[in-house]
C-alpha cells in the first residue's frame, strides 16, 4: 500500500519529490486538491496538494520541503518504503474556466501546487504568464516544467543569483500596470500569497490562493483548520484549501501556523539526536 | 477476625474498584479496575429475575438482561458472554460508555428503594472475562448468501450492521475515513474511560468472522456511494456520525488555545498527544483550562486538560445541574478529579494577546426563565454580569452538526433541514433504494448504544431487502 514508485531530490536536498502508488486517489484526484499522509505509526497525519496524478499508473506526486521531523520522516522513505496511511483526494478542486489573461505566481513549494492549476489553465485555452521565485537559484524548483505549461515565463530569486533580481511581486506589478489580467493565482508562502493579493488588490483582479493551515482529518470534522475569509469562518479542507486572496485573514493565518512552534521544534531536535546517535 | 453475628445479610450494590482520584486524574490508564469474580457473583445475586424485566426494555438492543446475570450467578461466565452477544456485539464497549442509568438500570425496580443491579459493571466483566480467557464459541454464522454490503463508517453503529450482516451470510465491507477503525469510539471516547485495545479487539473479531474494514477511504471523496453500486455493493449502510463541531460564533474563536471538542480529542485519542513526543502530534496543555458545555463530550475534555498537566479544568455550563446531559458517572468522576463546575454561565469572547493566544473569556451570568422546546427552563442572561475568567485553553462542547461531506455528494438522499439523513423510523432506510443510514448522521448527537440500535434495525431491514428486496 502507497509504496514510492519514484523519488527525486530538489533544490540541494531541501525539497523531495514522491510518486507514490495510491490508485484510487489518482482516479478521483482533481487539480488543486490535497492528501493527507502519514508516514509511520507514531506520526502525524500532514497534509499535502498533489503535485501531479497519473490515473493510468495509479499513482500520485508530492512534493514537499523538509521543514521537521515529520517531513524528515517522509525523507527517510525510500523508493519502494511505503507511507503508512494516505487519505484523499480531499478538498474542492480548482474551478479552471478560460477567462483571457491570467498570471500565475509561485513561491518556494507552492510552484509544486501551482503546477497543475497553470498546465490546465492553459490547457483550456488562457493565456497563461508564468512568475516563479525561490530565495536563491539552488532553491527553483520545476522551471522546465513550469515554462511548459505557461505562454509566458519569468524567474526571480531574492538574491539574484538567478533571472529576476528580487521578489515575485515586482514582477507581477509590472505586468499588471500595462495588461489588462483577468486572473491571478498566487500559491507559496503565506506571505508571499498576502504580498501578491495587496497588489492585485491595487488593480482590481480578481486572485486566488491555496491556503495549507494546520489539519487533522481533512473532512471538516475538527475546524482546526479555520481560516477567516470574508470576515466568517472557512475550514480550509472542506471549503478551501483556495480561497479568494482578497478576502483571507492573512496575518491570523501567519499566527495560527505558529501554533505548535515550540512543540514542532522539540520535535525536531529530538529526532535530529536519534539519527545523529 | 470472625464476623459479627449479623441477621439475613442485605446484598448491597457492590462498588466498582476505581483508581483513586487524585492519582488518575494525572494518567490515562482507565478509571474503573473492574469487579473481581467474587464481586460480579455477589452483584448477580442480588437480581431478582423478574418476570417481566422491565430493564430489557429499557435497552435499545433488548439484551436478555436477567439470562446473562443468572449465567454470572452461577459462575457461568462464558454462557454469559454468549447470552449478551445474541442482541450485543460490543457489550465491553456499552458496559463502558451506556448510560445505564437512564436505560437498563433505571428501570431495575430494586432501584425503586435501594440500588439498582450495577447491570453495566456486569455486562463489563463478562465481557473483559472473554476478552482474556477467550473461552466462547464464535457465534454460528449462516451460510455465504453471495451478497455485498458496504457499511460506511466503523463507529458503534457501522459495527453493529456489519456485525450482525455477516454473521447472516452476507460479504461485508466497512470503509473508514481515518486510519483507524472505531469512529468516535477511537476519536472521541479518551482512553480512561475506554481503552482503545478493546475497541481494536472488537473490530478483529469483527474481521475474523469474516468481515473487510478498509480504513483511509473517505467515501464521497475515494469513492462515491454510486461507485459501490458499481462495484457490486447490492446494500449501503451509512454511520459516518455527526461529524461537524460546532463553534460557539463569538470574538476571538479563532485564537490559537481555542478548540473544537472534535479537535481536542481527537488530537490527543486517535493521534496520542498525550504521549508526544513520543507520538509526533502535539496539543496545547492548558494550565488553566475552560470546557464549554456538559455532556459527555465535555466531561472527557475537561478530565483530559487535568491529565495533561492543567492546573484548573473548569465546565462552564450556561444551564443548571439539573439540566447537565452528561452520565451521572462521568459527572461524579470529573468531580472527584477536581473539574470545577461554573452553572448559568454563557461565554461572551475569547480574548488572546499579540502572538494570537488565548488569555481569558469573558463570560455572562444567566437565570432560568420559562422551559423551551427541549423543556427545560430557558437560560436568560442577567444584564451587566459578566466577568473575566483567565485562560490559555478552550474546549467547545456544545454539540456537533451533520458533515456534509457525503451527503452533499450523494444524489437521491432526502436530508431534514440541519442536514440529516431522513430514514424511516423502523428500518433506517432512505429514501434512495438500497441505502439506509442510522446513528448521529440521523439523530444528531446520541449515545453509542442508540447508534447500535439503529444499526440493528437497520441490518434486520438489509438483511430482509437482500432476501426479497425494497
Amino acid at each position: 500500500m502507497f509504496e514510492i514508485v519514484k523519488r527525486e531530490v530538489m533544490a540541494g536536498g531541501t525539497v523531495i519529490l514522491n510518486e507514490i502508488d495510491a490508485p484510487l486517489i489518482a482516479k478521483k484526484a482533481m487539480p488543486g486538491q490535497f492528501v493527507i499522509l502519514k508516514a509511520t505509526e507514531t506520526g502525524e497525519r500532514i497534509p499535502l496538494t498533489m503535485a501531479d496524478t497519473d490515473p493510468e499508473k495509479g499513482t500520485i506526486t508530492i512534493i514537499y520541503m523538509v521543514v521537521g521531523k515529520s517531513t524528515a520522516l517522509f525523507r527517510d522513505l525510500k523508493i519502494g518504503d511505503s507511507y503508512m496511511d494516505v487519505i484523499g483526494p480531499l478538498g474542492a478542486p480548482t474551478h479552471l474556466e478560460k477567462i483571457g489573461k491570467v498570471i500565475c505566481v509561485g513561491g518556494g513549494t507552492g510552484v509544486a501546487v501551482l503546477h497543475p492549476i497553470t498546465r490546465g489553465l492553459k490547457q483550456i485555452g488562457n493565456d497563461v504568464t508564468c512568475i516563479i521565485g525561490a530565495r536563491n537559484k539552488d532553491l527553483l524548483i520545476l522551471e522546465d516544467k513550469m515554462k511548459a505549461a505557461s505562454n509566458h515565463f519569468h524567474v526571480c530569486t531574492d538574491d539574484g543569483s538567478y533571472g529576476h533580481h528580487g521578489f515575485v511581486t515586482e514582477i507581477l506589478e509590472k505586468i499588471l500596470k500595462e495588461e489588462d489580467v483577468k486572473l491571478v493565482v498566487g500559491i507559496g508562502p503565506v506571505p508571499m500569497m498576502k504580498a501578491v493579493s495587496n497588489i492585485t488588490a491595487k488593480y482590481q483582479v480578481k486572485t486566488m490562493v491555496s491556503l495549507n493551515p494546520i489539519m487533522i482529518d481533512g473532512t471538516g470534522m475538527c475546524g482546526g483548520c479555520r481560516v477567516s475569509v470574508g470576515g466568517k469562518t472557512k475550514f480550509a479542507c472542506v471549503d478551501g484549501p483556495e480561497f479568494d486572496g482578497h478576502e483571507v485573514d492573512f496575518d491570523e493565518l501567519i499566527l495560527r501556523l505558529r501554533a505548535y512552534t515550540d512543540e514542532e521544534k522539540l520535535s525536531n531536535d529530538t529526532y535530529c539526536q536519534v539519527i545523529n546517535a | 477476625m470472625s464476623a459479627p453475628n449479623i441477621k439475613k445479610e442485605k446484598l448491597s450494590r457492590q462498588p466498582m474498584p476505581e483508581q483513586e482520584a487524585h492519582i488518575r486524574a494525572k494518567n490515562f490508564d482507565e478509571v474503573p479496575i473492574g469487579l473481581t469474580k467474587d464481586m460480579a457473583i455477589k452483584e448477580a445475586q442480588r437480581c431478582i429475575q423478574c418476570k417481566k424485566p422491565a430493564c430489557v426494555e429499557g435497552c435499545p438492543v433488548g439484551v436478555d438482561i436477567p439470562g446473562f446475570i443468572r449465567h454470572i450467578k452461577e459462575g457461568n461466565f462464558t454462557d454469559a458472554i454468549t447470552k449478551i452477544w445474541e442482541k450485543n456485539s460490543l457489550p465491553a464497549v456499552c458496559g463502558r460508555v451506556c448510560p445505564q442509568e437512564l436505560q437498563c438500570e433505571g428501570n431495575c425496580v430494586l432501584g425503586k428503594k435501594d440500588d439498582p443491579v450495577a447491570i453495566g459493571n456486569l455486562e463489563r466483566f463478562v465481557a473483559d472475562y472473554e476478552r482474556k480467557n477467550r473461552k466462547a464459541a464464535l457465534p454460528a454464522k449462516a451460510s455465504a448468501t453471495g451478497k455485498k454490503v458496504a457499511v460506511v463508517g466503523s463507529g458503534p453503529s457501522g459495527l453493529t450492521v456489519a456485525s450482525d450482516l455477516v454473521l447472516k451470510g452476507h460479504d461485508v465491507s466497512v470503509f473508514e475515513a481515518f486510519h483507524k477503525p472505531g469512529g468516535v469510539l477511537v476519536y472521541g471516547i479518551p482512553e480512561f474511560r475506554l481503552p482503545k485495545e478493546i475497541v481494536f479487539s472488537e473490530v478483529a473479531g469483527l474481521e475474523s468472522l469474516g468481515a473487510k474494514v478498509a480504513c483511509n477511504n473517505v467515501i464521497g471523496r475515494t469513492v462515491t456511494l454510486d461507485e459501490l453500486f458499481e462495484e457490486g455493493y447490492e446494500a449501503i449502510y451509512i454511520g459516518v456520525g455527526a461529524g461537524l463541531p460546532t463553534f460557539l460564533n463569538i470574538p476571538g474563536e479563532n485564537l490559537i488555545g481555542v478548540f473544537s471538542a472534535n479537535e481536542y480529542l481527537t488530537r490527543s485519542n486517535l493521534m496520542k498527544a498525550y504521549m508526544f513526543p513520543e507520538y509526533d502530534t502535539p496539543v496545547i496543555k492548558g494550565k488553566n483550562v475552560i470546557t464549554l458545555g456538559a455532556g459527555n463530550v465535555a466531561m472527557d475534555a475537561a478530565r483530559t486538560a487535568l491529565r495533561l498537566g492543567a492546573e484548573s479544568s473548569k465546565i462552564v455550563y450556561r444551564r443548571s445541574r439539573d439540566e447537565v446531559p452528561a452520565r451521572g458517572a462521568e459527572v461524579h468522576h470529573a468531580e472527584e478529579e477536581g473539574v470545577e463546575f461554573f452553572f448559568l454561565t454563557s461565554p461572551v469572547k475569547f480574548s488572546g494577546n499579540e502572538k494570537g493566544r488565548l488569555t481569558s473569556m469573558t463570560g455572562l451570568k444567566m437565570e432560568l426563565g420559562e422551559p423551551d422546546q427541549s423543556g427545560r427552563r430557558r437560560p436568560i442572561p442577567v444584564k451587566g454580569s459578566e466577568f473575566d475568567l483567565a485562560c490559555d485553553l478552550a474546549i467547545i462542547a456544545v454539540g456537533a452538526g451533520a458533515n456534509p461531506l457525503l451527503t452533499r455528494s450523494t444524489k437521491g438522499l432526502a436530508l431534514n433541514k440541519w442536514g440529516y439523513i431522513i430514514t424511516d423510523e423502523k428500518t433506517g432506510k432512505t429514501s434512495r433504494k438500497g441505502v439506509w443510514a442510522g446513528g448521529d448522521i440521523v439523530t444528531g448527537s446520541a449515545t453509542v448504544i442508540l447508534a447500535m440500535g439503529a444499526g440493528r434495525q437497520a441490518a434486520d431491514s438489509i438483511d430482509n431487502y437482500l432476501a426479497v428486496g425494497w
